[in-house]
């Protein structure tokens, strides 16, 4: 395929991420950030949110599987779980923890357990959705063109 | 039709947008200080401050960021979380006040309950924003830096 190609493709693909509101505004924000003195900037700061949300992830599911839960503890971890996601723009994983927060208010287990899924479920999209989005630069680079700056017009 | 409101916010803005030399001006003599104890966070507000030619240290709680202090260095601002072990944002924005820290705080938090905001906005803030921090909310608060200076 050739680098022009490749860059719509990789626009067009960027723009889907936008529209179906697995991303907002942070994520331009975070692309806005980086330069030539910082070209791994946006790469550095996902993987970071990658560790944070599995050891969150992992930390929420063993607080419910307790016998008596803790949905203070809870809520702590799904409250930072919402920051960092925020932090990146994974807008759909802040939104499953703002309505998991509202469960664990109620102490309510069952939903608490439904909205963990949901959760987990938005996060394995946007997981999966950015490493592509990674993939693509890197073969746009690889191919030696230029990965183009987002307009954040849509 | 934003000027006559934010007239002064938007200059600034547009002397951020306007690159390097405008920037540095207004920006290369200030200190931050980024209390954190999230490194996603620490890396994201380094970045931001970096981008604006704002030299900047990070620290991972409150308890490092008196320290920091006591050990003599001093900022011009502080931008502080609320949430942290050891020392959270509250204690540390209260301590550093008593020490007569006069740094303009900027309470930098997920929370956004009145409530938790109010506590900690009377420990000593001067400014209070909710995360994720971007340069727009940056820009307002160096605005204050540089009003206050």
């Amino acid at each position: 395929m050739e680098v022009g190609q490749m860059q719509r493709r990789l626009a067009e693909y960027t723009k889907s991420l936008f529209m179906e509101g697995i991303l907002d505004a942070q994520f331009l924000q975070l692309q806005q950030l980086q330069d030539e003195s910082n070209p791994d900037f946006v790469v550095e700061v996902v993987t970071l949110f990658f560790d944070d949300s599995e050891k969150l992830l992992n930390d929420i599911a063993r607080a419910l599987d307790q016998q008596c839960v803790d949905f203070k503890k809870i809520d702590a971890h799904v409250h930072q779980l919402k920051g960092s996601s925020s932090s990146v723009g994974a807008q759909r994983v802040k939104n499953a923890c703002v309505a998991f927060r509202n469960f664990c208010e109620e102490q309510n287990a069952e939903g608490s357990l439904r909205c963990l899924q949901q959760v987990k479920q938005e996060y394995n999209l946007v997981k999966n959705k950015l490493e592509t989005l990674f993939r693509l630069e890197q073969q746009i680079v690889a191919a030696g063109g230029s990965v183009p700056m987002i307009e954040s017009s849509f | 039709m934003l000027e006559s409101k934010n007239g002064m916010k938007d200059g600034l803005l547009n002397s951020i947008k306007a690159g390097p030399p405008a920037l540095l001006e207004l920006s290369s003599k200030i200190t931050a200080l980024v209390v954190d104890d999230n490194t996603l966070n620490q890396t994201i507000h380094h970045r931001l401050l970096d981008n604006l030619g704002i030299q900047n240290q990070v620290v991972g709680n409150g308890k490092e960021a008196v320290d920091v202090h006591c050990s003599g260095k001093n900022f011009d601002l502080i931008l502080m979380d609320m949430d942290m072990p050891v020392m959270n944002g509250i204690e540390a924005t209260r301590k550093l006040r008593s020490m007569g820290i006069r740094s303009l705080i900027a309470g930098v938090s997920a929370r956004s309950a009145e409530k938790e905001k109010q506590e900690f906005i009377e420990a000593g803030l001067d400014d209070y924003q909710e995360k994720p921090l971007t340069t727009i909310k940056l820009a307002s608060i160096l605005h204050k830096v540089k009003k206050d200076g």
